[in-house]
């Protein structure tokens, strides 16, 4: 408050009085942005219902890491400091943001708490805080317009680029800062004329600077910019806070919501409908996401709250190849989608939920059949979002609805079919389940029991459908049996009784064929008596650990070597040939969805002479071979194989060798080696197979 | 329109290996799956996007036992209305011109428009839908690859005949058609499509429901009698390379170069 | 002992190939008999048919209307039961018009019809004893056949050999006016060309045909790869133009395209005959399949049990290296 010049509660422009002015532009804002946010709820209640209102406490951690930490943001270095630099700047200045909003109501306001010194040491925090926040918004532009970062491009196919309306928001922001600390600019300038005690400005804050080129500035004029400026940041303010619900600045106000109603159990999918049981599927009239009110409310909250950021494109693989689908434009258009079927001042337009005609069909309109088969489901998006927007289960629910509906590939078909009638995608018969354990020759070197009535053991050694039938990917089994061996377990398969696990056929939404193989599953491992399982196939240890109920532990054979490394029961000869150079190739549904990305490191690492480098893509980065189960069936539109893209990577790395812990990486490298051209000078080898080929014998230890 | 499908259950050829049994009468039927004939589903597939085009019915028929019964609920799952299942112990053994006996006198029974047949099943007969449409009197055509529907109950069909080319001919209504495969592309039936016309009751239709003539069906009428499944000595045939990968390409290469094969 | 009659196909004055096979096939089942020939048409064409005949049968019967302009098979069915006595036996070949004719024709003639027969055993009291295959060739069955009051039997094209001898004197008999007025519920309009696709597969010696064993559309490439190496086209079966991974101009067979290249590979084919009618004039015949039992290795020159994703990229890789040792 400065004496001498008028407070902007009691400025008279045209007959009113600033009191009353700002008091009508607070209600209006207030009124505007409450109607709008309704308007915007409305499509949520029509959603389907989803059960996020448990653990609250997991969930306000979760919030503290994710919303408040920030957690997700660094791993995008540039990006990630400047939008921690903004969050942090928009905390702080929230509460000075409030009470410079009353003052011009209530002119002698301040906050309760920040009279006196704690008062004075928040000013000085939230003037930097404001420069901060303004020199981000000038960096943001230019990024913008000068950098322009390939993740923020938006291809053709989803309409015109998204940089004007950035920038636009980006300046309304650095307007915000720039009127906020006129603001205090003015009032402080006027004091100093005026002789009175100056409020302290933080040296070489924004509001510092403005203050040093006011001073030269008329008493009159400088009344004029205090409640010029005052004005200006009250009509910003509203105004950013009425415009951020028609965009992706909406992130603003969801993403507290966002990552509170995140999910929890990440690799559990979505059942198809929260509150029903598997045994009263049959009541559901309709499976799947057909129209937009089939996704439930927090599927839109997520929708709204992504902030465009092209983080999960980024890294898809899928949109790597030239595929149909872009995680970030699903998002995007499903927004637009709502904005434009829900509008502020019609009624919407739309009946609620499939059984009103009035919805139109996402497929078909927003997004295209190729675009939902095209997921790989290898979980790079969700794992990118800093907004912990799901994608996996958005995509397999409109798969379910693509089933449901009969809309399937050909390709696809007869897969589907032969894991109906035979228990697995390539129509082998059952019987020969087993035939790659029970060859002649390799019950010589090891012998594998079928489990059943006369035969138990404690350990099952889940094999699943690929490793048994196919040529190639059996040498992983008879590997992977022989280390069992090796260590002493006890263990057997299911043989013709094991039916395929079920994996993809539930990501590819036939939710109730996999019900059907589970089901299957579940009862052949109950009856064979076993204690714990084990998998050299990241998708059946997914599934058994995730989808499936009821059974024993699992592990996969790189946590098994891993320990048995530790332990001393495994022991390796050293490395023979010098020119290999190893790089590991970390499968999703090891690595990224389980977080086992250490052990079959470390197992590499106790291979004495192993020279091994890691790929710039590792780890919770990997990425993806391809896909496994179905997906080896389904034939995309790509520029180019995932395959391909991936062993060139481990070139790149100045690898000769590809190491990887899933026979459905295996098949996708080493063709992706032929196809790139690189026979001879790539190779591919399973840890499973690697490990039973550098192994200590026993009848070597005696020598 | 009324849309009559006669479908069949045959062994799966992809997911089955056909073997003799050990007696060398017969094939290895222990672990056979089942699914409908091939042509027949795309039948189905036809007639179901001529109704959803133009309005109607679809009933699919076959002639068997209770196990046929599956490929019937397999097309109601997939979209036809009705399901009818032909079954009598008197029909057993029946030759294919008893099958299309019996086919016949079920037509008569209803009012169809249209009936659809696959082109031929698994013993590569071809025969029982000319047989049914030469019986009834209808008009037929066989190698059916598009199916158009005109004014005035008539129909516009193309044949698939030699070189790729389409043979276009105009048909009256009620006529038999053949269908081949690749006419369409069947739609993807579900296990919750299956599930849910699993208790649909369908009906059945034996000798005196229909009012056929015992005597003209079932063994002891048939005339064309399958007296054993064997397996040719594959005496003459083809010289078998039996070398590695490796020896094997360098003898094709050596062949191919022999033969002018290599420009 | 019944009357054999042979129905004739012919397009443009040229009867078909199987004309002289039905004749052969007719032997087999009376070795004393003589086949009459049946043939329907009008005009010119008809004549030179019919002349073409002559080397084969020592009877042909003409039944000459402008309504067989083009063979519709309906009509000449309405037409053949004016003429054909009961009790006869009537060959057709096994293909697309034997197809449409024979089935409705043996119900109008009271007779017994089996079809796509591969070999004659005889004739024992009234029984007909024929082979067929059934499951794609995968197996082959004896069948029995009660001609007593006639027959219809289908021959499938290229399973008999065509007979040396000619006959001395023909005699040619026109059944015209036996025939009276004719008319069907099937009326045709006319023929669609098949399109014309980039690669005439026809013209081309060497051929790399694909079947049902490449699985998937990507690995199409893999045999194009070969293809090109070898200055060879890409052919095909019939699964893999209903898959739509190529295009019908590709396709080999009854329904596809005929062609006589010296040299054929046949890559995950199971040898099913409709394909292998496509196969004219005795090519080398090279056939490369995981099944040991696939059909195609009963006709085959040499065969090789392997998979064609594996054995053909090494095949590839061998041409190549031998061009680029042969440009030096």
């Amino acid at each position: 408050m400065v004496e001498g010049i008028q407070s902007v509660s009691q400025v008279t422009s045209w007959l009113v009085s600033g009191r009353t002015l700002f008091l009508a532009i607070h209600i209006l804002g207030v009124a505007c942005f409450a109607y709008i946010v309704a308007k915007r709820l409305v499509p949520l209640l029509r959603a389907e219902r989803d059960l996020r209102f448990d653990r609250p406490l997991v969930r306000l951690e979760r919030v503290f890491k994710f919303w408040l930490g920030q957690w997700k943001h660094p791993r995008y270095k540039t990006a990630g400091t400047l939008h921690i630099l903004i969050f942090a700047g928009f905390i702080l200045l929230a509460m000075r943001a409030f009470a410079v909003l009353i003052v011009g109501v209530s002119q002698n306001f301040v906050m309760p708490g920040l009279s006196g010194r704690a008062g004075q040491i928040y000013d000085v925090i939230t003037d930097y805080a404001a420069t901060v926040v303004f020199l981000c918004m000038v960096v943001a532009v230019i990024r913008r317009l000068v950098f322009k970062p390939a993740r923020y491009e938006v291809p053709a196919r989803f309409g015109k680029a998204h940089t004007a309306d950035a920038v636009f928001l980006l300046a309304l922001i650095a307007i915000l800062m720039v009127a906020d600390s006129l603001f205090e600019a003015a009032k402080a300038a006027g004091q100093s004329q005026l002789g009175q005690p100056v409020e302290t400005l933080a040296v070489l804050s924004l509001p510092w600077i403005l203050q040093i080129a006011l001073l030269p500035v008329a008493t009159a004029t400088i009344g004029k910019v205090y409640a010029g400026a005052y004005l200006l940041h009250e009509v910003t303010f509203y105004f950013l806070l009425c415009y951020r619900p028609f965009g992706i600045q909406f992130h603003v106000e969801t993403s507290l919501f966002n990552v509170y109603f995140a999910k929890l159990d990440r690799e559990i999918l979505k059942p198809v409908r929260w509150g029903v049981s598997d045994e009263h599927l049959d009541q559901v009239k309709s499976f799947g996401v057909k129209t937009f009110e089939d996704f439930t409310w927090k599927h839109m909250l997520d929708f709204y709250s992504c902030a465009d950021c092209g983080r999960c494109s980024d890294n898809c693989p899928s949109n790597a190849v030239g595929r149909p689908l872009s995680p970030r434009f699903l998002t995007i258009k499903a927004r637009d989608y709502a904005f434009q079927h829900y509008p502020m001042f019609r009624h919407s337009d739309v009946g609620s939920g499939s059984g009103n005609g009035n919805s139109k069909p996402l497929i078909g309109h927003l997004y295209s059949e190729d675009e939902i088969w095209s997921c790989t489901t290898c979980g790079a998006c969700e794992e990118e979002c800093p907004l912990l927007v799901e994608y996996i289960d958005k995509i397999v629910d409109l798969r379910r609805g693509l089933i449901d509906d009969g809309n399937v590939p050909q390709s696809l078909q007869k897969p589907l079919k032969a894991l109906e009638s035979r228990g697995n995608p390539y129509g082998k018969m059952e019987k020969k389940k087993a035939d790659w354990a029970n060859a002649k020759e390799f019950q010589q070197v090891c012998q594998v029991k079928t489990l059943g009535k006369s035969n138990g053991a404690d350990t099952l050694y889940f094999v699943d459908s690929i490793t048994s039938y196919d040529d190639r990917m059996q040498s992983i089994g008879r590997a992977t049996a022989k280390i069992l061996d090796h260590v002493g377990e006890n263990f057997g398969i299911l043989g013709a009784a094991e039916r395929d696990s079920g994996h993809e056929v539930r990501r590819f939404g036939e939710e109730l064929l996999f019900t059907a193989l589970r089901d299957h599953n579940v009862e052949a491992i109950k009856a064979s008596g076993v204690k714990k399982i084990v998998t050299a196939d990241p998708h059946a240890f997914n599934a058994l650990k995730h989808d499936y109920k009821d059974v024993p532990e699992v592990e996969h054979i790189s946590q098994v070597i891993a320990r048995e490394v530790k332990t001393g029961k495994i022991k390796f000869n050293p490395l023979e040939s010098r020119d290999k150079v190893y790089t590991y190739h970390d499968p999703c549904y090891l690595g990224r969805h389980n977080q086992v990305y250490d052990d079959p490191r470390d197992v590499l690492d106790a291979i004495p002479g192993l020279k091994r480098v890691e790929m710039s893509r590792s780890r919770d980065r990997s990425f993806c071979c391809g896909g496994g189960g179905l997906m080896l069936f389904y034939e995309p539109k790509e520029e180019q194989r995932m395959g391909v893209k991936r062993v060139q990577m481990a070139a790149e790395a100045g690898a000769n060798v590809i190491v990887t812990a899933c026979p459905f990486c295996m098949v996708n490298i080493e063709d992706a080696i032929k196809v790139a051209g690189l026979e001879g000078k790539m190779t591919a080898i399973d840890l499973a197979e690697l490990v039973d080929q550098e192994m200590v014998r026993e009848e070597q230890k005696a020598v | 329109m009324e849309i009559l499908v006669c479908a069949r259950r045959v062994p799966d050829t992809s997911e089955n290996e056909i073997e003799l049994n050990s007696a060398g009468n017969d094939i290895e039927r222990d672990e056979l799956v089942y699914s409908i004939n091939e042509p027949d589903n795309y039948a189905v597939e036809e007639a179901l996007q001529i109704v959803a085009r133009i309005g109607g019915n679809v009933t699919v028929v076959t002639v068997g036992g209770e196990d046929d019964e599956e490929i019937l609920r397999r097309e109601m799952a997939m979209g036809a209305n009705h399901g009818v299942l032909i079954t009598d112990e008197a029909f057993s053994g029946s030759d294919a011109r008893g099958i299309a006996t019996i086919l016949k006198s079920f037509v008569r029974k209803g009012n169809y428009d249209l009936i659809l047949t696959g082109v031929q099943a698994e013993d590569g007969g071809a025969q029982v839908g000319g047989m049914l449409a030469a019986m009834l009197d209808y008009p037929f055509a066989s190698l059916v690859n598009s199916i158009e529907v005109l004014e005035g109950r008539k129909l516009k069909v193309s044949r698939e005949i030699e070189g790729g080319n389409k043979e276009m001919s105009e048909i009256d209504l009620p006529c038999v058609l053949s269908i081949q495969t690749g006419i369409n592309e069947p739609r993807y039936v579900g296990m919750r499509g299956i599930r849910a016309v699993a208790s649909v009751p369908i009906p059945t239709f034996g000798v005196s429901e229909l009012g056929v003539d015992p005597g003209a069906v079932g063994e002891a009428a048939a005339k064309v009698k399958r007296v054993d499944y064997f397996v040719p000595a594959l005496g003459k045939g083809a010289e078998m390379l039996k070398g590695s990968r490796e020896e094997n390409v360098h003898k094709v290469l050596e062949l191919v170069a022999a033969k002018g094969g290599l420009k | 002992m019944a009357r054999i009659f042979a129905y004739i196909v012919h397009k443009a004055g040229v009867a078909d190939d199987s004309a002289a096979q039905l004749a052969a096939a007719a032997k087999k089942i009376d070795p004393t008999a003589s086949p009459t020939a049946l043939l329907t048409g009008w005009g010119a064409d008809l004549n030179a048919a019919c002349s073409a005949l002559r080397a084969s049968y020592a009877e042909i019967w003409t039944i000459s209307n402008e309504a067989f302009a083009y063979p519709n098979a309906e009509l000449i069915r309405k037409a053949l039961v004016k003429v054909v006595p009961p009790g006869s036996i009537v060959l057709v070949a096994h293909e697309h018009f034997g197809i449409d004719l024979a089935p409705g024709l043996s119900i109008k003639l009271n007779s017994t019809f089996v079809s796509d027969v591969l070999d004659i055993a005889g004739v024992e009291g009234s029984d007909l004893k024929v082979v067929r295959q059934e499951f794609g060739g995968q197996v082959s069955a004896h069948v029995c056949c009660d001609i007593s009051s006639g027959a219809v039997v289908t021959v499938r094209p290229g399973a008999f050999k065509s007979l040396e001898s000619a006959p001395v004197a023909v005699t040619v008999v026109d059944k015209s006016s036996e025939v009276g007025a004719l008319s069907a519920g099937r009326r045709y309009l006319e023929t669609i060309a098949a399109e014309a696709g980039d690669v005439d597969i026809t013209k081309h010696n060497v051929l790399v045909s694909i079947g049902r064993g490449i699985q998937k559309q990507e690995n199409v490439a893999i045999a194009q790869d070969l293809a090109e190496a070898m200055g060879a086209a890409v052919s095909c079966s019939r699964p893999v133009v209903d898959a739509k991974w190529l295009g019908k101009s590709r396709q080999v067979g009854s329904s596809g395209k005929t062609v006589k290249p010296k040299v054929y590979l046949a890559c995950g084919i199971s040898g099913a005959f409709q394909h292998l009618a496509g196969l004219k004039g005795s090519p080398f015949l090279i056939a490369i399949n995981k099944n040991p039992r696939a059909p195609i290795f009963q006709v085959a020159d040499v065969g090789i049990v392997d998979d064609i994703l594996e054995f053909l990229p090494e095949l590839t890789n061998k041409v190549r290296e031998m061009r680029s040792v042969a440009a030096k």
